[in-house]
């Protein structure tokens, strides 16, 4: 049974559009791969709500959650750049999570530690984002998001500004989290041979449609349309 | 019908209606000046009746009075700017030296000081009897310069305008990659060549909005063409308007003249009003420019040097002989007075009052703005509600307070309600500044967090407390500062509704310096300029530390 179904999922902005059903299993992690300006991002957002289809259904858990505010989504989404702000130390920023007014309860304070332990960011956590590295601002960000105790975690190329060992260590992190906390996670790439390494399906897209999908290895290996080709032609090869 | 279709109408209805509730703040800000501004234009309109519009054709002493407004804006701007343009690159090319902080600071005085304290240290530096003419007649010249006419009005509008046009153009060096100067320094550049492949594109994006800002300023002043005005050869439409109220007490002729005055400012404002746009304020305090070739050059170093300080003794001077002047006249005896600190209370009040209505106001405006362009994606809403924002530079405050003016002859009105009237229109005359400090950061911390409070529920007031209000402190302090200075200082609308006796500082300092009383003009001037900074300080620090 599908935990997420995207139902013939429209989307107009001026001449461009987008057109895609999709559905993905409990705890899968799907990858999102295509060109740029082929919708991936767009689609993540009328998952999590920053954008309101046309037409088409968004259904989690089978409930309709096309009407819900962001907030009000079981979604939680990490962006490229600006997870946190600024003038929040990293444990307020992970806090938000909890309660969007820093609210927090003797609970929340344990499940904000527990999200710093899993992400190893104990030690550093009253610093603000421009005292940490890139790869602990998005370990913080992470963090955030397992506080935020959502099943549907979207990943919107987080880690794209991060050296090849860092991003590797933060597949690493997010596909271990994927399984501790039994989430469900669509993360976007352009790197579709390294995000093999933790999805376990690829979903090709292009010109706002979903073209191919399948098992993550067999789609790289064996890609069926010649737009694929051509794309993983100019990707690295992980 | 399928009972998903309605769940979705009803659904996109709300969303909808969810759409333009969201945009309150701002319709409200809008309403508020709409009702203000209709007001007063309907005061104005019941009073012009069905007057003759032919006076406008055929009156000589409106020609001359329109004439000159646009003669003397015309030259402030053109000298103002022309001299700025050196000024600024040479602050530019010597970014670093001991002191330029401070002497940037400098610049900024003259847009915190009250105009009518600075038009007494000009005239007691450049007048008749000036320091300038004292030391020439000491080196054995006779002549003095003519501080009442054309030639003083020039002259003041040069000193508050040159400062502010050297603030507004140095970001344009700023925005200079450096790149370019290393790229220029390898071509083996000459400072003309630097002048015209790299700094010219630059300035040419900043000068279009700081000629026209300038040409506004000046064709709106009031307080300096009052002082220092020489009659009818050299009035204002403003100042007309003042005279025909308060010297001849003709309503009618000042009903024309504020609709003149408002045709003339909405023509120039709309379509000039592109420029107005994109133009920031800024401190003008970062340093770069390291790399840039000809900074070095004894010629370039020393003609910066010559410019650098000319300006500041020309700006320094009157600021000094202000508090010189201030120091050696009767100092306890105007201190003493109750009614020099009655008129302070006034000021204040008239100032806090002001400066909170145009904070709340730019503040409304500036969130309406932000939710168009990022969540409903309106580009051309978002630019006309940062216009609404900016309508008292097409409809100047003088024109705003003959229409209230006209409505409290008609009604009568106690000493409290001519504060909160005077407060109001302050408080439009502040706006713009505030909104230029205020939206486009709100905006850009719009712009990087907005999905992310979204997606955390961040809403309402804990979205202001904890995310927007750390991000427009420092903006809205400098901004608040800067109000409340202006407003503290200001004398056009005061002077206008100066007939209960509840004058205000610089009226009271108008009074004594028509009155010839300039050993206490000059006490009062250090007091109104001591206040204005004290006030300016104190706000920018209180609010910028304000924490959430």
């Amino acid at each position: 049974m599908a935990f997420l179904i995207l139902d013939r999922l429209t989307f107009a902005m001026g001449d461009w559009g987008l057109c895609a059903s999709l559905q993905v299993r409990r705890g899968e992690c799907a990858a999102l791969i295509g060109a740029s300006g082929a919708g991936k991002s767009t689609l993540l957002s009328l998952i999590a709500g920053f954008e309101t289809p046309d037409s088409g259904a968004i259904l989690v858990d089978n409930q309709d959650i096309g009407s819900l505010a962001p907030a009000q989504r079981p979604v939680t989404m990490m962006f490229q750049e600006h997870n946190l702000f600024a003038h929040l130390s990293l444990y307020d920023n992970i806090a938000l999570g909890c309660h969007p007014g820093l609210n927090l309860t003797p609970a929340d304070h344990g499940t904000i530690n527990q999200a710093l332990e899993a992400t190893q960011l104990g030690d550093i956590s009253r610093r603000r984002p421009a005292e940490v590295s890139g790869g602990e601002r998005q370990r913080a960000a992470l963090a955030r998001c397992l506080c935020q105790k959502r099943p549907l975690l979207l990943l919107d190329e987080p880690f794209a500004n991060l050296d090849p060992r860092l991003r590797q260590q933060m597949h690493a992190l997010v596909d271990k989290l994927r399984q501790t906390h039994g989430l469900t996670v669509i993360v976007v790439s352009h790197l579709p041979h390294e995000t093999a390494r933790i999805a376990d399906r690829m979903v090709f897209m292009h010109e706002g449609q979903i073209t191919e999908q399948g098992s993550a290895s067999i789609t790289l290996a064996n890609p069926q349309s010649q737009e694929l080709r051509d794309y993983l032609q100019f990707t690295p090869s992980g | 019908m399928d009972k998903s279709l309605a769940v979705r109408i009803v659904t996109l209805s709300r969303m909808r209606a969810y759409r333009v509730i969201s945009l309150w703040p701002g319709t409200l800000a809008v309403a508020f000046l709409s009702t203000l501004i209709g007001g007063s234009l309907v005061g104005i309109m019941a009073r012009f009746g069905t007057g003759d519009l032919t006076a406008i054709v055929t009156d000589a002493y409106l020609h001359s009075v329109i004439g000159f407004t646009l003669w003397q804006a015309t030259l402030s701007t053109l000298i103002s700017v022309g001299l700025a343009l050196p000024i600024a690159r040479a602050y530019a090319r010597q970014s670093h030296f001991v002191g330029r902080r401070a002497l940037i600071t400098l610049m900024g005085l003259p847009m915190v000081m009250p105009v009518i304290v600075a038009v007494l240290g000009i005239v007691a530096v450049y007048g008749h009897n000036g320091v300038i003419t004292q030391l020439m007649r000491t080196a054995g010249f006779t002549w003095s310069f003519g501080i009442y006419g054309l030639g003083g009005i020039l002259l003041a509008h040069v000193f508050f305008n040159l400062p502010l046009a050297v603030r507004l153009l140095l970001p344009a060096w700023e925005q200079v990659p450096g790149e370019s100067w290393r790229l220029a320094s390898t071509l083996g550049m000459s400072s003309t060549q630097l002048f015209r492949f790299i700094e010219w594109p630059a300035l040419s994006a900043f000068l279009p909005g700081t000629l026209v800002i300038v040409f506004l300023l000046c064709f709106t002043s009031f307080a300096v063409v009052l002082t220092l005005g020489g009659g009818p050869g050299a009035t204002t439409v403003e100042v007309a308007i003042y005279q025909a109220l308060r010297f001849d007490f003709d309503p009618g002729r000042a009903t024309l003249l504020a609709l003149i005055q408002l045709a003339l400012c909405a023509t120039i404002a709309l379509t000039m009003s592109r420029w107005l746009r994109s133009q920031p304020l800024t401190q003008g305090l970062q340093e770069g420019l390291r790399n840039r070739p000809d900074r070095k050059a004894p010629l370039n170093r020393a003609v910066d040097v010559l410019l650098i300080t000319v300006s500041a003794l020309f700006i320094g001077l009157p600021i000094a002989a202000v508090v010189v002047a201030g120091l050696e006249g009767p100092l306890l005896r105007v201190i003493l007075d109750s009614a020099l600190w009655s008129a302070t209370a006034r000021s204040l009040g008239i100032a806090l009052i002001a400066t909170l209505i145009a904070s709340i106001l730019a503040l409304g405006l500036a969130m309406t703005a932000r939710r168009l362009v990022l969540v409903q994606r309106r580009p051309g809403a978002t630019d006309l509600v940062l216009l609404a924002g900016s309508v008292s530079l097409a409809i100047p405050p003088m024109v705003i307070g003959t229409g209230i003016f006209l409505w409290a002859l008609m009604t009568g009105t106690t000493e409290v309600f001519t504060l909160l009237l005077i407060a109001l229109i302050n408080a439009l005359m502040v706006l713009p500044y505030a909104l230029r400090s205020i939206a486009p950061v709100l905006i850009d911390s719009g712009r990087r967090h907005h999905k992310l409070c979204e997606q955390l529920g961040l809403q309402g007031w804990q979205r202001f407390r904890r995310i927007d209000w750390p991000a427009i402190r420092k903006p809205t302090a400098f901004a608040v500062a800067l109000g409340s200075a202006l407003s503290f200082g200001d004398m056009g609308v005061a002077a206008l509704f100066d007939t209960s006796g509840a004058i205000t500082l610089p009226v009271m300092l108008y009074h004594r310096m028509s009155a010839y009383r300039f050993d206490e003009a000059a006490v009062t001037a250090l007091v109104l300029v001591v206040m204005s900074l004290i006030l300016f300080w104190a706000l920018d620090r209180i609010v910028g530390r304000w924490l959430s």
